[in-house]
């Protein structure tokens, strides 16, 4: 198999140019989607029998909590390229999704609260899934924290991917909780095998919102990546010529 | 459309506090997430273009001074 | 020329000094200034993990965790408040200074109560409905630890001072700290118990407010000479 397109990855200047290629599709794709499939959800999909109108949060809430473990699963992946290929992209990478998950694993935390009120009673519920998520932030924290903290970079790319392959058994305990433990949670929408509970009217703008906040992060990622790829490259010629460039405005 | 008018819209039978405060935290982390690599990108242009035209500068200064003690020494 | 010759401005330009530049170094590390806040909200959930979610149990503990869990994040974070001074010799300087070393340290340590405690306190409400605390009580938790955390800053800074020439960090300061420390959480947790079993707490923050007052005024004498004696080394 031919894996130039592997070792492409390891040059930052290509990795910048397809970055600046990329990124208004992402972004704008990402927003336009997350616009139509709020709007769609807030007001034109069905209110839940049961849960009324306060349903409509499941249209922030799972898209933000499918991120929030999925982007933790690819600095999972990043970590190990990291380690292995000492690949800096693949470092920087980490660096820059960590602050998004932990951002999108608040909202999803706070927004599971805020919904868990009138449904449940309750803000809050001490069951195997919220607080598996509540420990995702905590590892989120962690490596942001660890990487602030080490100032030589060679150091906090090799802690920071450490810490991310430790921390990743937590995500399998969240996926599969709510089967393993009788929790007031209840199960996935999505599933890769069955057909989603819900009626198409339902589940087709929380998809279409899934693809926005996937898009969305994938736009900030390389916004992201790209200020990582100015700050350490800054002394060579391709980085110094670009800088020339840009500030003459 | 779900909702008769805009009004209920807003009201979302009862659960306007729950709905509104949810969509409204998430705008407002979207946003936040959207303009801080904006931000920062600007300050390293502005940071990495001063330390250029800093050291453009050093390095012209340090050049002049060879040249000239250069010229002296010719001229001996 | 003599810097004594108006010796009311002296005071206040150095305290200005003291200001600036506590704040200038907790905004050059602020990532620094999230830990003891993580730290709070890491020690109350082990609660719920360790012993049980049951939200009966939770609710009767709620008052004593959050005070405890405060205590100990507040400890942790006291190798701030003189540590990278002594490390880089400022601290020598403030002892020499002039201007009575009592002032600067009240104020040095009022600036880092007001950047972990003040935070830690703004989110004891959220941790509190984690932990079933019923809403009324919220407000007299929220006072207590007003009224409480400064004193915890203030003991805490007499062993910071004692042992900032050691570099032995938090856990030392914890161990000649916490048993000083003791009837504030005492009084603190309990204010919010005879909150919840509705009797009156006037007298409870009495005795609060008379121990944050005997705090502000005798502890600084504590932390200057525990500093004049550690620089001394």
């Amino acid at each position: 198999m031919n894996w130039t397109w592997f070792y492409k990855l390891g040059s930052p200047k290509w990795f910048y140019d397809t970055a600046n290629k990329l990124l208004p599709w992402f972004l704008w794709i990402g927003v336009s989607f997350l616009l139509v499939g709020s709007v769609w959800g807030l007001a034109f999909a069905p209110q839940d029998y049961q849960q009324g109108n306060s349903f409509r949060i499941i249209y922030l809430h799972v898209p933000t909590a499918i991120l929030a473990q999925s982007c933790y699963m690819m600095m999972a992946v990043a970590a190990v390229i990291s380690l292995v290929w000492k690949m800096k992209l693949a470092d920087m990478f980490i660096a820059s999704a960590a602050p998004i998950g932990a951002a999108f694993t608040f909202l999803a935390l706070f927004t599971g609260a805020v919904w868990g009120k009138p449904t449940w009673g309750t803000w809050w519920v001490w069951d195997a899934r919220l607080t598996a998520m509540l420990v995702l932030l905590f590892l989120y924290f962690g490596v942001i924290s660890l990487r602030s903290a080490l100032e030589n970079i060679d150091l906090a790319s090799r802690a920071s991917a450490i810490l991310v392959l430790v921390g990743v058994v937590n995500i399998p305990i969240i996926k599969y909780s709510v089967e393993w433990w009788n929790t007031l949670h209840q199960p996935a929408t999505f599933t890769l095998t069955e057909k989603p509970a819900m009626p198409p009217e339902m589940w087709l703008p929380l998809l279409v919102m899934v693809v926005g906040m996937y898009c969305f992060f994938a736009a900030i990622s390389l916004m992201r990546i790209r200020n990582e790829i100015l700050q350490r490259e800054r002394r060579t010629k391709w980085v110094q010529k670009l800088i020339s460039e840009e500030s003459k405005f | 459309m779900n909702f008769d008018n805009f009004s209920d819209f807003l009201l979302m039978d009862g659960h306007a506090l729950y709905v509104w405060l949810s969509y409204g935290m998430g705008l407002f982390i979207i946003l936040l997430t959207y303009i801080q690599p904006v931000l920062a990108r600007k300050s390293i242009i502005q940071e990495l273009s001063q330390r250029q035209r800093r050291e453009a500068k050093a390095s012209e200064t340090s050049s002049v001074e060879t040249v000239s003690t250069h010229e002296n020494k010719g001229a001996c | 020329m003599s810097h004594k010759d108006e010796p009311e401005q002296g005071l206040f330009s150095v305290l200005k000094v003291v200001l600036k530049r506590e704040f200038l170094s907790a905004y050059r590390s602020r990532q620094e200034l999230a830990n003891p806040l993580v730290f709070f909200v890491i020690v109350i959930v082990l609660f719920p993990l360790g012993v049980s979610p049951e939200p009966d149990f939770l609710r009767t503990a709620a008052a004593g965790l959050i005070w405890v869990a405060a205590l100990l994040a507040t400890m942790l974070s006291l190798d701030r408040l003189f540590q990278s001074d002594y490390d880089d010799g400022s601290l020598e300087q403030l002892v020499l200074c002039s201007q009575p070393l009592y002032l600067i340290v009240l104020v040095k340590n009022l600036i880092h109560w007001s950047l972990t405690g003040l935070p830690l306190i703004m989110l004891a409400p959220f941790l509190a409905i984690m932990l079933n605390l019923e809403s009324q009580h919220i407000p007299v938790l929220m006072l207590t630890l007003v009224m409480g955390t400064p004193v915890i800053s203030l003991i805490g800074g007499i062993g910071a001072a004692l042992t900032v020439s050691l570099r032995s960090g938090g856990i030392l300061i914890s161990l000649l700290v916490l048993p000083l420390t003791m009837p504030v959480l005492i009084f603190g947790a309990g204010t919010v118990q005879s909150s919840i079993d509705g009797l009156p707490v006037l007298g409870h923050f009495a005795i609060m407010g008379m121990m944050l007052a005997l705090a502000l005024t005798l502890s600084p004498f504590a932390m200057a000479a525990a500093l004049k004696m550690s620089v001394s080394d």
